[in-house]
């Protein structure tokens, strides 16, 4: 089966000649209709610069990204982005927001249709009340449940995903992790998710794709995650099916960093001093030593042991 | 076989109450800890439940409305560079380097000792942090993760009696946060300061501490639980997560914070009983049962 989207040797960097950094380096990635695919990798190893290319918001030094079989040239509705920042327009309403992509993509619907087409996806991400609201009334976790309703709204091939719920605390995110989980088993839209938490990557996961910090990032094995969806948070902990792929999941990230760790042995002195107590405001006149009090100097205490 | 070990630091029924036209808000009510000399001890709950209060109260930097703090033997009252603290962020003075800031508190506290030696405590600790190329960076030119190394960095270097951390991974990414998480245990193998550390991440409360307090929801939280931490150390995350023991700890303290936090152990009919019940004895000493062998 030919993959809906691919990257072919693609290698991107940085920078004037001669002070270049090197980003990406050789990535060959294909992701198939239907699957949710998720990268995770350290901030800065390259993921927004991955996303990029597939989005068409930039394109590869060398290498391909293709979209079909075609090279990609430009951003397209074919592709929905979703971003950290939400990215709304503050002076529109969330229904406003929402209505900015749709009327753009679905031009040859009557006005009736499109309204009914914005309506859909509100429902779909919960916030039917909050429709007539402006994106600074909403919560972090509600705007981006905007910014998600917005991009499939436009029912594209693809959702693009990057770090969506990176600015979000820890129970909305948890919130979100699973409406969209929910919704993504409802519709199966092809999905790429960009993120940095390896137990996020493997609860919505079908595919786990590691980023590696060598120099120029790389991209590790995919990990299948083959566990039976719905995926209970909660249940999942016992699964030991699940506990392996975390465990193998984290060792791998964790590991290449290490490997790639500059490790220099340097000669380092501590020198054996103590510090002062400041609370004390009389040891300022009463010292009656010259220089710190040393460790090695201070007398053994003696310590009671119970038997 | 029960050895008794110092009592380093000592919470006594501490209340924080806010006056309001209603009456007073109680945030926090009857914390009572004991912390033995050189144990790691994270607070874990839910955000708002008045975790970070306590530690403020430890710190000094908020007073308690009742109740006593004894740190090493006496009454602690104010802040004070015996009493070390790492926020969120870090702080730092963004016109003096990583070293300069570090110098800032080591030149106080180090009064009596030559020049030399203080910069080498400063070196020292940058050093071990991962820092030794960047200590004459600003902080401007550093990312968070290392921003925060040069906080932590700062804390042990001015060997506080104690460190209070108040979620210090908060803001960064998991994958940096185990970074960090690494480097803060292997200063702490270093140097056993006896440390208090808020944190609502479950993974992070396991993986560094020797005991892990749960508190109630706020407002008016309290102690609702203490779990100790069998692991021995130096500790190894891979061997920890796939440590059967690992994800019965992890359900133990995810089942508190989504069903039983919201109880308040105080009200209970029957007394309430801990994880693993401490005794204390009259003289005020805390009998630590050793860990059980694996």
């Amino acid at each position: 089966m030919k993959p809906l989207l691919e990257l072919r040797n693609a290698s991107k960097g940085y920078g004037q000649k001669g002070a270049r950094t090197e980003v990406l380096r050789d990535i060959n990635l294909s992701i198939h209709e239907g699957e949710f695919v998720v990268a995770v990798g350290y901030s800065g190893t390259g993921k927004t610069t991955l996303m990029n290319m597939l989005s068409g918001l930039d394109k590869p030094d060398s290498g391909e990204a293709l979209m079909n079989g075609e090279v990609i040239k430009s951003a397209g509705p074919d592709r929905g982005l979703v971003f950290q920042n939400y990215s709304l327009l503050p002076w529109l309403t969330v229904e406003e927001n929402i209505a900015l992509a749709v009327n753009e993509v679905f031009k040859d619907k009557s006005k009736a249709e499109r309204v009914d087409h914005v309506k859909r996806y509100i429902a779909m991400v919960n916030l039917t009340p909050a429709a007539k609201k402006f994106p600074r009334e909403l919560s972090g976790g509600m705007r981006q449940r905007v910014s998600v309703a917005r991009a499939l709204s436009m029912e594209p091939k693809v959702l693009l995903l990057d770090e969506p719920l990176s600015a979000l605390d820890a129970l909305t995110r948890a919130t979100l992790q699973d409406e969209i989980s929910d919704i993504w088993q409802k519709n199966r839209t092809t999905v790429l998710w960009i993120t940095n938490d390896p137990d996020e990557a493997i609860l919505l996961a079908d595919r786990v794709v590691p980023l590696l910090p060598t120099g120029p990032a790389t991209l590790g094995d995919s990990i299948p995650i083959l566990l039976p969806r719905p995926r209970d948070r909660r249940a999942i902990n016992k699964n030991a099916d699940f506990k392996a792929l975390r465990s193998q999941l984290v060792t791998l990230l964790l590991d290449a960093k290490g490997k790639h760790k500059v490790k220099s042995s340097r000669k380092l002195v501590l020198p054996d001093i103590l510090p002062e107590d400041l609370n004390e405001p009389h040891s300022f006149q009463l010292l009656d030593r010259r220089g710190p009090r040393r460790r090695s100097e201070m007398k053994t205490e003696e310590v009671e042991v119970a038997v | 076989m029960n050895t008794r070990v110092k009592v380093a630091l000592e919470l006594d029924r501490l209340n924080k109450a806010f006056p309001t036209p209603k009456g007073p808000a109680v945030i926090v009510r009857d914390f009572s800890l004991k912390m033995t000399d050189g144990e790691f001890i994270t607070v874990i709950g839910h955000s708002g439940c008045g975790k970070s209060t306590v530690l403020a109260m430890v710190a000094g930097l908020s007073e308690a409305t009742s109740g006593n703090i004894i740190l090493a033997g006496k009454e602690s009252i104010g802040a004070g560079p015996d009493r070390g603290v790492v926020f969120q962020s870090p702080c730092l003075l963004p016109w003096m380097t990583a070293f300069e800031n570090v110098m800032l508190g080591v030149n106080q506290v180090y009064f009596t000792a030559s020049k030399r030696e203080r910069r080498q405590v400063a070196e020292y600790y940058l050093t071990v942090v991962g820092l030794g190329e960047a200590m004459d960076k600003y902080p401007g030119e550093l990312s968070q993760g290392m921003r925060q190394r040069v906080g932590i960095a700062r804390a042990f270097a001015l060997q506080p009696k104690m460190l209070l951390l108040d979620e210090p991974f908060g803001m960064l990414d998991v994958l940096t946060k185990y970074e960090l998480q690494e480097v803060l245990l292997d200063l702490w193998r270093r140097n056993r300061i006896t440390t208090m550390m808020v944190t609502h991440d479950v993974d992070e409360a396991i993986f560094l501490s020797d005991r892990v307090v749960m508190m109630t929801d706020g407002p008016e939280a309290e102690v609702g639980d203490i779990l100790t931490i069998p692991f021995e150390r130096p500790r190894n995350r891979k061997a920890i997560m796939e440590d059967p023991r690992y994800y019965e700890l992890r359900a133990h303290l995810i089942d508190f914070l989504n069903e039983r936090s919201h109880l308040r152990p105080s009200r209970l009919a029957a007394p309430f009983q801990a994880g693993e019940a401490e005794a204390i004895d009259p003289s005020g000493q805390m009998i630590v049962s050793p860990a059980e062998p694996a």
